[in-house]
């Protein structure tokens, strides 16, 4: 399957042409494109049709958008969500968890494959497909597990998978725990071409732990995950990358030793990419000390200690780190109104990603915002070999994208989430910068004060 | 009538100097209707306290059953099964049916850190920890000081030895949280896997010392209180043997002779003999093992009465 093809399988079916709109005097920031100015874009049957000078002029028939202070970014794309359907569809569904990503300029989703059944076979990925076109609001591009029902045993039928569009496989959740399985993983996955997204988790050194090892776990009395746990695992599979030649993507790393093992890694040129998620460079261990065995602060890997958070930083500005995925993770009531040690691991992250990822480090002075839009939208598009097609607003590209407000502050309310889940440790923060509008495939499907509009 | 002006009893960590004072001052009180022909007084005549125990206990859920009926309270002992596997009634739920029969206080016991400070926030009874999984055990901090004060006439300036597998062990959190509090140091002495250098930097200030040598620990100890050795501990690789352990740590007769003379000797019990502590030593005559129960009793009465007890009837 072709990438264009891999994408359409998950778009929302709508009926009628896209239209044609002229968004006029935002400030375009593409870094794919290498544009960051205050300049016009034509958008028409779903594509960018012009940018700048020559969009006014071939703008004849399109509606007309002043979105002037606003800024106009590619419609994100996050490579870490899980939408729970089919399986636990009273935490999150495909419909849902796509009105959360709308919301929060999310435009295309990679669905995590820990779904009941897990998806680790051509018609489960067709299920999500068909469920994602008739009542998804965002592109949806299953992933599929990489091995049969994540057990960890035996390879998933990768090749099939492959030839019908899957581009991402990972068993996130679990890590591959058998090195030789993970050999062979990345031997015969790189015949494919496929990314493998590795989810670190040494589980003989996690040990059980429900968050940071460190003081905090000492003085709560919790059982305490090292960090060491995660570059563990990162360290083997760097040398199993090596050694193989095969592609590894790591999924949410959080912890100053791992990411120090991927910096080294790209310096040797081994084909290594990297993401993070905004509560690790957000919150430290801190957060479970102010609001004690609060089950919001609960997630895997666990939130680290001020040294993680400070490399997390880091790694962002230098490129270590590739990208910003949300590993949105609705849980209910259920499984996070109990005790410490029962709690799921997880929280919610698609209507926060953004203004999280503009208030803590755009604003805060960390990154400019080309630095922010390559981590959030161009360079996980290319890791999913979407380059040209998303992440960018290049002419030809497809027509998603967000216009944001940088400058507003607002209070995050999960009532008012999209989100079935309320799971997140951000209700009640300020944070500065808000999605205004978000488009997909040249349709408005999310306009803030409105609501979802598909 | 002076009361704890709180509603639950979740830690020493959050507990202030003078509501310890009061709570010790309270048992120093209860402790003579101990002594009384007919050890009952009518404070909390009328009130249901609940003690739901999810971990096994005979000393600590006997002494809060005696401490509540000692009070006249009605009391109720529920023992479940937990299993983090079985998937039934949520914590919360069973909780909310106990309070529909109007409880006054709910006494618990888990594996769970953080469970009773979970519960305290969705109830309106008055919740007091009785051990939660290696969090605190704030009655047992609690008694350790009233055995330390009932025999130094002080807590301020004493240095108390704490011996064993502190990692793990809910009792040391909360005696060094109120030891701290009423101005006396602690050492901390165990293996670097169950007793780490790190811990002391919970306790920043300089009035805690860790050390892995024990006679280090117990040179011009005023008094010890030696941990239980929990022996699925050899599961999880944090020390080769019960012989190497006993080697290095128990306390016994001639180690026991490091510390101040007349140091006194505390074990939160259950004990393992010849293991952490020789059998001549917790029978000896340093040996408070037996006062420390008997203070339990008295302890968690002023506790219970204190969060809950009627206005007009004091002891």
């Amino acid at each position: 399957m072709k990438p264009e093809e891999t994408v359409a399988a998950g778009r929302p079916d709508r009926s009628g042409a896209p239209g044609a709109w002229l968004i006029r005097g935002a400030r375009l920031v593409d870094p794919a494109a290498g544009v960051d100015a205050v300049c016009d874009l034509l958008l028409r049957d779903g594509q960018v049709a012009a940018v700048g000078a020559a969009a006014a002029a071939a703008a004849g028939g399109a509606q007309s958008v002043d979105a002037g202070g606003l800024w106009l970014l590619p419609g994100l794309v996050d490579l870490h969500v899980h939408l729970r359907e089919p399986g636990q569809e009273g935490k999150e569904t495909i419909a849902s968890g796509t009105r959360a990503a709308a919301a929060g300029g999310v435009t295309t989703l990679v669905a995590m494959p820990n779904t009941v059944p897990a998806t680790d076979s051509v018609a489960i990925v067709e299920l999500v497909r068909s469920m994602a076109r008739s009542q998804g609001v965002v592109h949806v591009l299953p992933s599929a597990a990489v091995t049969k029902g994540r057990m960890g045993a035996e390879l998933s039928e990768i090749g099939d998978l492959a030839r019908a569009g899957v581009v991402l496989f990972t068993d996130d959740g679990d890590g591959v725990a058998n090195p030789e399985l993970m050999r062979r993983a990345l031997e015969y996955g790189a015949m494919f071409g496929v990314l493998l997204m590795q989810h670190c988790e040494d589980k003989a050194l996690s040990n059980d732990g429900v968050m940071n090892e460190g003081l905090v776990s000492l003085r709560l009395g919790l059982r305490g995950w090292p960090k060491a746990a995660e570059a563990a695992m990162a360290a083997r599979d760097i040398v199993l990358a090596e050694a193989t030649g095969g592609r590894v993507h790591f999924g949410h790393l959080s912890g100053r030793q791992s990411l120090e093992l991927v910096r080294s890694a790209k310096a040797r040129g081994l084909r290594v990419s990297a993401e993070t998620a905004p509560h690790f460079f957000a919150l430290s261990d801190a957060w479970l000390s102010e609001h004690p065995y609060d089950t919001n602060g609960k997630m895997n890997p666990p939130l680290g200690g001020e040294d993680d958070r400070l490399a997390v930083i880091a790694a962002i500005k230098d490129g270590t780190l590739d990208c910003i995925a949300t590993d949105h993770a609705p849980h209910g009531s259920l499984d996070k109104a109990v005790e410490f040690d029962k709690a799921a691991f997880g929280i919610v992250g698609l209507e926060t990603s953004l203004a999280l990822t503009l208030d803590c480090l755009v604003h805060a002075g960390h990154i400019d915002a080309p630095r922010a839009v390559q981590l959030l939208s161009a360079r996980p598009a290319e890791l999913l070999g979407l380059k040209g097609i998303k992440g960018t607003l290049a002419p030809g590209a497809d027509a998603d994208l967000c216009l944001v407000y940088p400058q507003e502050s607002w209070t995050v309310d999960p009532e008012a989430f999209q989100s079935r889940s309320r799971n997140t440790p951000f209700g009640g923060r300020r944070l500065k910068g808000r999605v205004k509008r978000t488009m997909v495939a040249g349709r408005w499907v999310y306009e803030d004060g409105k609501g979802i509009l598909a | 009538m002076k009361r704890l002006a709180r509603k639950d009893l979740l830690d020493l960590e959050s507990v202030q100097p003078d509501e310890i004072r009061l709570i010790l001052d309270q048992a120093a009180a209860f402790r003579e209707v101990a002594l009384r022909p007919v050890k009952k007084v009518p404070a909390l005549r009328g009130k249901t306290v609940i003690n739901l125990f999810f971990e096994p206990s005979t000393r600590t859920a006997t002494s809060f059953h005696l401490a509540a009926q000692r009070l006249s309270a009605d009391v109720l002992d529920i023992k479940v099964a937990d299993s983090s596997v079985k998937k039934g009634e949520t914590l919360l739920d069973t909780v909310a049916t106990f309070e529909a029969m109007d409880l006054s206080v709910l006494i618990m016991r888990t594996s769970h850190a953080g469970s009773p400070a979970l519960v305290a926030g969705h109830s309106k009874a008055s919740i007091v920890n009785a051990g939660d999984g290696m969090h605190e055990h704030p009655t047992q901090g609690l008694l350790d000081l009233f055995t330390l004060r009932q025999r130094f006439g002080r807590l301020e300036g004493l240095e108390v030895a704490v011996v064993g597998d502190v990692l793990h062990s809910r009792v040391a959190r909360s005696d060094v949280w109120g030891l701290l509090k009423m101005g006396a140091s602690v050492r901390l002495c165990g293996p670097s896997t169950l007793c780490p250098a790190s811990i002391q930097g919970l306790w920043p200030g300089g009035r805690v010392r860790v050390t892995h040598d024990l006679r280090e620990a117990l040179e011009g100890a005023d008094a010890v209180q030696v941990l239980r050795i929990q022996l699925e501990r050899l599961q999880r690789f944090l020390f080769p043997s019960t012989r190497e352990y006993s080697r290095l740590y128990a306390l016994t007769s001639e180690r026991l002779a490091w510390a101040k003379p007349g140091c006194l000797v505390m074990h939160p019990g259950p004990m393992n003999r010849g293991l952490e502590i020789s059998s001549g030593v917790a029978d000896g005559p340093q040996s408070a093992i037996t006062t420390q129960v008997a203070n339990g009793v008295a302890v968690r009465m002023a506790v219970l009465y204190l969060l809950a007890g009627n206005d007009a009837e004091a002891a």
